[in-house]
């Protein structure tokens, strides 16, 4: 009886420790994946890496076209899909009737998030570079991330709204206001927080993706930067990519310098928003 | 906490802004001349484009030039819809291209701007192939090819698959070798990895010894440490491509002049125009220090004349 | 009075014929999907019969003689999802025990941000580590290894939907009532056997639809196996070689820019149909799953 009992209490602790050496791997690929680009790129950051142009020469070249594409196309889609999406979460949670209609938009955004996004290229190639012509510009490259990211947007911020009890909106429709009212007033700013750290969660996303702008026809020589949203354009992952495609080693070292910078940017970014769901998780304590 | 981030973003950012502006200021006061030029096309003539490219921008910044590989044939889809002002062409346009740009009133100032020597390469470690007959190439590539091991080709080398890597079928690299090689422009076998990036085929063979693999003599010259060439035997012995072989032509069949394109109605505009007229003066030195091989005195004379009277039509590739 | 209040009322219509507008960018997008993959594949399918498409085994859509079968970058990507499903399930349903049953507090906040950091590094930074790191390793242990080949992206992917999977397992395992647990401890189970006997089957339809939708993800994954994967349509079962996936392909097809019409452009639209209903009906399965073998905890 022990002895099957002691190989019962065996199994699980090789279980348990099989269950820590798996997780703890995680950490430990991190450290190895984050260990590798930094020992490989860390030397090349410098001014010159961050404020020149691509060049044939690995020396002289830099990501300043690449960072300023990457600014300009966050700025546009942040103005095109944050509007779209909150309105369109607002909609669904508090004007919505629960019917059918509703329901089949809720689906259909769910996988339009599991959508690939290369297929989200095809779309934005054939619609707006090709159906609206705006041939590969800022313009196309914005509108075809908008896209991208609207769903991951309306989901974060319809999390975010409701979160508000409903107390709150009860409140406000007992003193008379209209529904419009409530939501400007107490709803929306309630929810704030939470749609902003759902809007830079999509952001980072954002500017992570490199095949849908492919597509669109970003990958050029591009020793400029951005002056309005009708010109070409490259983003860090595209930069890097082009760098990784090349075979010359000094090339791959620029490229992990680029990742460098791509990471520390996502990294800011993923700070910020986590500091601010912890202060206003703080702050409004319901 | 949140403040301190967030005015660490703002300084990032204005630092980066203030050093944009200051580019500007170091620069040559006669940098007036804006636009844009956009150039696509061959990935052969890629680095040549893109050293023209940078030195121009140090001359005029204002100016934005964009240059792309989509491969000879898909750059000239779009220069013959009008979508880019030159075209990088690694070998002659063809009629039907000619037709297309004509349905568009497109016409083009055919430029060349270097000799390459296409080069067959293959892995360093490779120890026993010493040259290539013409013959042997089109055994190798032409279509429904039975060659899969290299002891297919001759008997006394080793019996390992063969792995082919050569650029796809937009690019002129591609046309141009099938052309010479196998007799007819496409005409090839269909097993084999195709880029239209050439920096991908550099890497494959480089890292697989049993490779074989074909691009632009540029590309060659810059990765010399994991490549081999392969000289080519067309009936007068095994010539290496090189400086003199591809110049005067020894290195055949494979030397080639390479091409701009470019449309006159561009060149109205003028920073094309300047754009081009430094891409002619440069052309020598550039592609020499890139890989390719500069054209003779005069033949230069003659392209700048060409270019100076907007000749449009074929004029280099009838021979 | 009245008029007052028609006038809000005529305001608050408004606002919310213009915030569903909103909500039917979502549904104007998935329409626009489906139309122009369905017009141009149609196309494409008048030249190409769908039988050559879906079981012809050469893929050759550029090169005369042109072959349109499908089958070779649909088992390019299959061997990615494969590889990926072998690291990142096994380890992923681990991670989500250990998290939810072994844990501290302060190991979950640990950990969690790494999964967190994990998942959100871009794909093009796995393609790169694929191609710098765990291809010469890999050429190192096994020589005949390819530059390009599918092994090292599966694993890169494998790593990249592990957080999804663990997360998503974790979440299900800790939403068994403790009652159900602390029932199989009365028994006399061991902590292996009470995850094993009560705990994973409560949690099933989570976990499985978790692996259904991280596999998914894999399906849809680009660019690190655009990096690292190779650029060669081949029917094989060996991960060492260099293949090429139906996204890889489609990016490869772009960068040469075929433009509009012809049958190459066209292949983009196939090829896209494809990718697109498949990852659909992974999506629509895994919310099958979990619907339909929930537990209903009272």
């Amino acid at each position: 009886m022990n002895d099957i009992l002691s190989r019962r209490k065996l199994k699980a602790k090789i279980f348990r420790i099989i269950a820590t050496i798996s997780t703890w791997s995680s950490i430990i690929i991190l450290i190895i994946l984050l260990g590798n680009i930094a020992l490989d790129g860390f030397s090349n950051i410098n001014w010159t890496f961050l404020s020149s142009f691509p060049s044939r020469f690995p020396h002289k070249a830099g990501i300043k076209a690449a960072i300023w594409g990457s600014i300009w196309m966050l700025a546009l889609v942040a103005i095109i899909a944050v509007p779209i999406g909150v309105s369109a979460a607002i909609y669904l949670e508090e004007y919505a009737k629960k019917n059918k209609l509703s329901r089949f938009i809720e689906i259909n955004i769910a996988n339009l998030a599991g959508v690939p996004s290369i297929i989200y290229g095809i779309l934005g190639l054939t619609i707006f570079v090709r159906f609206f012509q705006l041939d590969r510009s800022l313009l196309a490259g914005s509108l075809t991330m908008s896209l991208l990211i609207l769903p991951v947007i309306i989901m974060a911020a319809r999390e975010a709204i409701k979160a508000v009890p409903k107390s709150i909106r009860l409140g406000a429709f007992a003193v008379g206001a209209t529904r419009w009212q409530t939501i400007q007033s107490h709803v929306l700013p309630a929810s704030t927080p939470g749609i902003f750290t759902g809007v830079i969660l999509a952001m980072s996303r954002a500017i992570g993706e490199t095949a849908p702008l492919i597509m669109i026809g970003a990958l050029t020589y591009v020793a400029f930067v951005p002056e309005n949203i009708n010109d070409p354009f490259t983003t860090l992952p595209i930069q890097i990519y082009n760098w990784v495609s090349r075979p010359q080693v000094e090339f791959h070292h620029l490229a992990a310098a680029g990742i460098i910078v791509l990471l520390v940017v996502l990294l800011t970014m993923n700070a910020t928003a986590i500091l601010i769901r912890n202060r206003s998780l703080k702050k409004y304590k319901w | 906490m949140k403040q301190f981030i967030i005015t660490l973003i703002t300084i990032t950012f204005a630092a980066l802004l203030v050093n944009c502006g200051g580019d500007s200021a170091k620069t040559s006061s006669a940098n007036t001349l804006s636009g844009t030029v956009k150039i696509d096309g061959s990935s052969t003539v890629f680095p040549i484009t893109e050293a023209v490219a940078e030195e121009f921008g140090k001359l005029y910044p204002k100016v934005r030039v964009t240059v792309g590989i989509s491969g000879t044939g898909g750059g000239f889809k779009k220069y013959s819809i009008g979508e880019t002002d030159i075209n990088d062409a690694s070998r002659p346009i063809k009629d039907k291209e000619i037709k297309k740009a004509n349905e568009n009133q497109i016409e083009f100032i055919e430029l060349p701007v270097a000799y390459d020597g296409l080069s067959v390469v293959v892995n360093k470690n490779n120890s026993w192939l010493d040259y290539l007959t013409v013959n042997e190439l089109h055994k190798i590539w032409k279509p429904g090819s039975q060659v899969h091991y290299w002891n297919d080709i001759r008997s006394n080398w080793p019996h390992k698959e063969i792995k082919l890597y050569g650029p796809g079928t937009d690019s002129g690299t591609f046309d141009y070798f099938t052309d010479a090689i196998n007799g007819k422009s496409q005409s090839c076998r269909s097993d084999f990895t195709k880029s239209e990036d050439d920096n991908v085929l550099v890497q494959g063979v480089a890292g697989d010894t049993y490779a074989l693999g074909f691009f632009g003599f540029a590309y060659y010259k810059e990765n010399t440490d994991n490549l081999k060439i392969v000289p080519i035997d067309d009936g007068n012995g095994p010539i290496s491509p090189s400086m003199e072989s591809i110049n005067n032509g020894t290195y055949s069949p494979l030397s080639r002049p390479i091409f701009i394109y470019v449309n006159p109605e561009s060149l109205k505009r003028p920073e094309v125009d300047k754009f081009v007229e430094f891409y002619l003066a440069e052309t020598y030195k550039l592609s020499e220090e890139v890989g390719y091989v500069g054209l003779p005195e005069s033949l230069t004379k003659d392209i700048q004349q060409k270019y100076k009277t907007r000749s449009t039509g074929k004029w280099y590739s009838q021979k | 009075m009245r008029l007052l209040f028609r006038q809000i009322n005529l305001k608050e219509k408004g606002i919310e014929i213009f915030l569903s507008l909103s909500a039917f960018v979502s549904i104007l997008t998935t329409m626009g999907i489906i139309m122009i993959l369905f017009t141009e594949s149609f196309q494409f399918f008048k030249n190409v019969s769908p039988v050559e498409f879906f079981f012809g085994t050469q893929w050759e859509p550029l090169l005369v003689p042109k072959s349109f079968g499908i089958l070779p970058l649909l088992s390019g990507t299959l061997i990615i999802v494969a590889g990926s499903a072998l690291i990142s399930i096994p380890f992923g349903v681990l991670t989500a025990i250990y998290l939810s049953q072994f844990a501290s507090e302060k190991t979950r906040n640990i950990i969690k941000p790494v999964l967190e950091i994990l998942a959100g590094i871009p794909t093009v930074v796995y393609g790169f580590f694929a191609l710098s790191f765990i291809t010469p390793i890999l050429r190192s242990i096994l020589p005949f290894t390819e530059v390009f080949n599918a092994a090292s992206a599966s694993i890169v992917v494998g790593i990249m939907i592990l957080p999804m999977v663990a997360s998503l397992c974790d979440d299900a395992l800790r939403s068994v009532p403790r009652s159900l647990k602390e029932g199989g401890f009365a028994l006399g189970s061991t902590d292996f056997e009470v995850i094993k006997g009560v705990l994973v089957p409560s949690a099933f339809s989570g976990i499985m639809a978790s692996f259904i939708l991280a596999l998914s993800r894999a399906f849809g994954e680009t660019m690190a196996v655009t990096i690292a994967a190779g650029a060669t349509p081949k029917l094989t079962i060996n991960p060492l070689e260099s293949i090429q996936t139906m996204t890889s392909y489609i990016v490869q097809v772009s960068l040469g820019d075929t433009p509009q019409g012809g049958i190459e452009y066209q292949t983009i639209f196939a090829v896209g149909i494809v990718l697109f209903g498949v990852t659909l009906l992974m999506n629509f399965f895994a919310n099958w799953v979990m619907n339909r073998y929930r537990e209903v905890y009272e």
